[in-house]
């Protein structure tokens, strides 16, 4: 599972950081989306896809991970 | 699918907004018209016509479609009665283009203007002060005499607080504010009352903002003075109906969840005896709470393109009322979903909306409510209404709805 996360779609709700903070973060600088793992373990499947759901602006998105 | 109401007389068409049955509940007609044309169009006062979303899903898919415009001063916008429409195009206008009446690409920089302040670290800071504000006034409560007007005693007080305190606005000029929002957010009031209301906000705002440009104060208003000073992206106007924007959703808002929630919670014993027995519910039971009221239904929008959706042709033009109690009750979306049941973690209700729009300050909305709830529920653990539910004073006739007073006593 590869999470791609497009900052300029991002406005900065913070449901994704309230829906697994191991893994989205808000920039201190500008208050977007910050990717803290961009390949979580398979632990973190389902917050991330519910943090994807979620997203208002739709700037999360999940990608097959090939490794 | 053809939808054979598109060509229909006005007069045929379901009347919108429609009335409520239940007081807890969205209006009744929403389930039928979910089931048979989630996507309806609906007659509003003044002979005008709109399309009314109630499903969940096709709630969601048109509030990230960019072909729909929040655009306040477009004069098909959807609203309860003529005359707010007018009024956005008039005095509310510096109100809405500071943000909620924009679009992208100028909405996103509007909005980055402010993120900062509300994020899920930055809210999380406030805690103990909102504590130390919500202490204070279940206290103040438990102190006097019973019964006691919930909305007066806890309801309006704490966010009116907490909101003045991050802006930089004096609390003692709540009266004022929040007499004058009450009037902006009524559509019975009379077009000059409303019009009065919002430009006496406005012109407090503008002293406030004025004396702030001049001196810089270590607050929300401040700071956004100093940062725009850099970005130039707000006129002085445009900073003033933010301010508005902020003071009035700062408060009025939340102050009907706490008096909603209350009232729902005290109605369902056994789930506030969950939460009693777990107050780590309280999260959840938040969530639920804000699903289960709804408190801003009908979000207005503008088609600026055809769009095909749900079997119908939207047309460019065209108004479009989404219904967040609409979504949000929708049984495809949520399990039972006209019972309060807090152990349900639906998270993925609308009740903050959705889209680029989604309330700025739902996390810092969040932390009061659950604050607030966590409190009196603790420190009043007798308490109880002191009027039957049929006999409240409901917002019938608001845009945000809520309670104008909640008695109770323990």
């Amino acid at each position: 599972m590869r999470i791609q996360a497009d900052r300029e779609v991002c406005v900065g709700s913070g449901q994704c950081v309230l829906t697994e903070p191991a893994v989205f973060d808000q920039s201190d600088d500008d208050g977007r989306v910050r990717l803290l793992a961009e390949r979580p373990g398979p632990e973190y499947a389902k917050t991330v896809r519910e943090a994807v759901d979620l997203c208002p602006s739709r700037a999360l998105s999940l990608g097959e991970d090939e490794g | 699918m053809t939808d054979v109401s598109t060509s229909a007389p006005t007069r045929e068409l379901p009347a919108f907004p429609m009335a409520r049955g239940c007081p807890f509940d969205p209006p009744e007609q929403y389930s039928a018209l979910r089931a048979e044309r989630p996507i309806a169009r609906v007659a509003l006062p003044g002979d005008r016509t709109a399309w009314l979303v109630t499903r969940h899903d096709l709630l969601r898919q048109l509030l990230t479609d960019p072909r729909l415009s929040s655009d306040r001063t477009h004069p098909n916008l959807p609203t309860p009665v003529p005359s707010l429409q007018a009024q956005a195009q008039q005095d509310f206008a510096p109100i809405a283009n500071a943000l909620i009446g924009l679009d992208a690409p100028r909405h996103s920089t509007h909005r980055r203007m402010l993120i900062t302040e509300f994020t899920v670290k930055r809210v999380q800071a406030l805690r103990p002060r909102i504590q130390e504000i919500a202490e204070g006034c279940v206290a103040d409560l438990l102190a006097g005499p019973r019964p006691a007007d919930l909305v007066s005693a806890l309801s309006l007080p704490v966010p009116s607080m907490v909101i003045c305190e991050l802006l930089g606005v004096p609390y003692a000029d709540r009266d004022f504010f929040q007499s004058r929002t009450r009037t902006v957010v009524s559509f019975n009031a009379s077009p000059e009352d409303r019009s009065a209301a919002i430009r006496a906000l406005r012109g407090f705002l503008d002293e406030l903002v004025t004396a702030k440009e001049r001196e810089p104060s270590d607050d929300l208003l401040g700071r956004l003075i100093l940062r725009n000073r850099e970005a130039e992206v707000f006129t002085h106007e445009l900073l003033v109906g933010l301010a508005a924007l902020l003071l009035l959703a700062g408060h009025e808002t939340t102050a009907n969840m706490i008096s909603l929630g209350t009232a729902g919670l005290l109605q369902n014993p056994q789930q506030l005896d969950q939460l009693r027995a777990d107050p780590a519910l309280v999260g959840q039971t938040v969530e639920e709470l804000l699903r289960y009221f709804s408190i801003v239904d009908a979000i207005p929008r503008v088609a600026l393109a055809d769009i095909e959706i749900g079997g119908v042709t939207i047309h460019a033009g065209d108004g479009v009322a989404l219904s967040v109690g609409g979504a949000n009750r929708d049984g495809v979306a949520f399990g039972r979903a006209d019972e309060l049941d807090i152990q349900r973690g639906g998270r993925h209700h609308v009740a903050f909306g959705y889209g680029i729009h989604q309330c700025l300050g739902q996390n810092l909305a969040r932390m009061e409510l659950e604050i607030v709830f966590t409190t009196l529920f603790a420190r009043v653990p007798g308490l109880r209404l002191a009027a039957p539910v049929a006999e409240l004073p409901f917002k019938d006739d608001a845009t945000i709805y809520g309670l104008y007073q909640l008695p109770v006593t323990w």
